[in-house]
């Protein structure tokens, strides 16, 4: 679902922004549908790249995009956990793969994007390369299954979108994953 | 509703308007630990001008400025019995008798509107030396760095060193539960003091890295939903996206000319190696090229190597690189499975990095001219070290009840200090350079 404010209303925003707190910006927000503009710290005219890709940041509903996509036990199962620095998709999870693969190559109009995450443990950028590692994983089991013309987006958050908040053991297993994110 | 009513109401609207989405986490400092023999100085309320209707306590931020940095001892001010402006008329037994060694004295002189000035001199009691006479020139408005000045000068005059006081600090700040958080990517004074946001967003801020001018910070965004990497000027909050490339864009590093940026980009394929992008031009040129995971870039002092993370021998370990066609990196560190992020320090002699050791992610030093390392610290989760201009500082990320804080270690490993956020969790700081 895309939404685009008006130019004008994303102008007075700015103004808006740009009045209160003349030397911050402020970017998208996902969570809510529309995305109310900011750029708060963007006073140049020639900034507009950035007012793009606030425009873009909604488009991609990340967690909400639950209508589109493969159905049934193993198409509605969207997430593949992975074990500690490990980028290998286990055995029980080849049953999924292929049921996502077998609806990509049947609905050629149907996008995924693969994301990418981490536990909490090592740093920050490395974890994004290991995030990385675990979508292209997942792109070469779906390519491999569903054709090579298969060659969804990756994208890698590595630590910094958690799953949940914790410490512990079983927070870290819940966070090392690779989210199929359906939508347009 | 009188006219009273009405504006005070205009006026507390007008304060939620600032003051909602600049609700900031306050960062306090707590030491940890310090230095057996500190040295005993006694700082002076300094006089102030009579013309003047209000003036700043200059050595209250002094006193709290030595005292954090835990290499001093102060003298309170209830047990000084005489509060002289001028090293002339400090009776130097009565102080040597109260057990201190150095006295600061200051005072504030006449101004035109807006200035303040401030005379300020440094006297060693035990031989009656005269160490410092100096006058400093600050707005107002920015009186508090100007007490920093004083302090980075008293600093260098006994120990040697420069004094960091009058720097900044760059942090991610991160409040609310996922997938509902929301970053913001704070600049503050190195006392946390001063914190605005610069940028907030719903979707992770990373990485910050400053200009060598101070001017600017380089960072990742993944506001359009995929990694980008801008430039903002801090001042005017005016941004630039410099590489908004296919697949990740990530671990920007400035170079000390301020003209390039290292960084790291995978392209759709999704191996990550390190490239140097010429600002002025946006001329990308390839550093590295390995399957394996090279990033985390940053440059020697000299501009004349990159050291950055790779795992092309297995974990991830340190290695360097110089631009020369045809040369391979060098593999720096050795010792244990996992070492990565590493920084450097101004004067290219120690290489500061996060080591997995016993279990827990820590941060390292390593002399880089005979490879002897030593831990600094003792967290399981700390990360993203960082020196103080002057070296003798660094600052890092740890873990305290789950929570993310900041917290600074002396190079020698003897002094520690916190900086805790009253909300929300801190993380990825990045020490601005001097501020000329």
């Amino acid at each position: 679902m895309k939404k685009y404010l008006p130019l004008a209303v994303v102008a007075l925003a700015v103004v808006f922004a740009a009045g209160c707190a003349s030397k911050r910006a402020k970017t998208d927000d996902a969570a809510g549908g529309d995305t109310m503009s900011s750029t708060g710290a963007t006073t140049s005219p020639d900034d507009s790249a950035s007012a793009s890709g606030v425009e873009s940041a909604g488009s991609v509903g990340g967690d909400m995009a639950g209508g589109v996509g493969p159905s049934g036990e193993l198409g509605n199962r969207r997430i593949i956990y992975f074990a500690y620095d490990s980028d290998e998709i286990r055995a029980e999870d080849q049953a999924l793969i292929a049921a996502h693969a077998q609806w990509l190559s049947k609905n050629p109009g149907g996008r995924v994007r693969l994301e990418g995450h981490t536990d909490e443990r090592g740093t920050r950028e490395y974890n994004i390369g290991l995030g990385e590692r675990r979508a292209q994983a997942v792109r070469r089991a779906l390519a491999l299954q569903g054709g090579a013309d298969l060659q969804p987006p990756t994208i890698s958050f590595g630590e910094e979108r958690p799953a949940v908040v914790g410490e512990t053991e079983d927070a870290f297993a819940q966070n090392r994953r690779v989210e199929l994110v359906y939508g347009n | 509703m009188t006219k009273r009513n009405i504006l005070s109401l205009l006026g507390a609207l007008f304060a939620l308007a600032i003051a909602a989405p600049t609700a900031l986490a306050q960062l306090r400092i707590d030491i940890t630990s310090g230095v057996t023999d500190p040295v005993p100085i006694a700082v002076v309320k300094f006089a102030p001008d009579a013309s003047a209707a209000a003036t700043f306590d200059f050595a209250e931020i002094i006193q709290q400025d030595l005292e954090r940095s835990g290499r001093f001892r102060l003298l309170a001010r209830e047990r000084m019995s005489a509060s002289p402006s001028r090293a002339d008329a400090v009776v130097v037994g009565d102080w040597k008798a109260l057990g201190t060694d150095y006295v600061l004295v200051g005072r504030s002189a006449p101004a035109p509107a807006g200035q303040s000035v401030v005379d300020f001199e440094l006297l060693n009691v035990l031989n009656g030396q005269r160490l410092l006479s100096e006058r400093i020139t600050v707005p107002t408005s920015t009186a508090r760095n100007g007490a920093h000045r004083i302090s980075d000068r008293v600093y260098e005059k006994i120990l040697g060193v420069p004094g960091a006081f009058a720097t900044r600090i760059a942090y991610v700040s991160v409040d609310g539960a996922p997938p509902n958080q929301r970053y913001q990517m704070i600049v503050a004074d190195s006392d946390g003091e001063g914190a605005r946001a610069i940028l907030e967003s719903r979707q992770p801020l990373m990485s910050p890295s400053w200009s060598p001018d101070g001017e600017s910070l380089a960072y990742v965004s993944f506001e359009a939903r995929a990694s980008a990497i801008y430039v903002q000027r801090v001042r005017s909050g005016e941004r630039r996206r410099v590489s908004a490339r296919r697949g990740i864009n990530g671990a920007p590093a400035w170079s000390p000319d301020g003209g390039k940026l290292a960084l790291t980009l995978s392209g759709s394929g999704g191996n990550l190696d390190i490239y140097v992008l010429e600002l002025a031009s946006q001329a990308l040129t390839r550093l590295t090229e390995d399957p394996g995971i090279d990033t985390e870039p940053v440059w020697a002092p000299d501009g004349a190597s990159i050291y950055f993370t790779s795992d092309r021998s297995g974990g991830p370990q340190i290695y360097r690189a110089v631009p020369t066609p045809g040369d391979r990196p060098r593999r720096i560190t050795f010792t244990g499975s996992y070492n990565a992020r590493p920084r450097i320090s101004p004067d290219g002699t120690q290489l500061a990095y996060v080591t997995l050791e016993g279990g827990g992610f820590k941060i390292a030093i390593q002399d880089l001219a005979n490879g002897n390392g030593r831990l600094l610290s003792k967290g399981r989760f700390d990360e993203s070290p960082g020196f103080a201009p002057n070296g003798a500082l660094l600052i890092y990320a740890s873990r305290e009840r789950g929570q993310g804080v900041l917290a600074t270690v002396s190079a020698d490993g003897l002094i520690t200090q916190r900086l805790k956020s009253d909300s929300g969790e801190v993380r990825e700081p990045a020490w601005g350079p001097f501020l000329r």
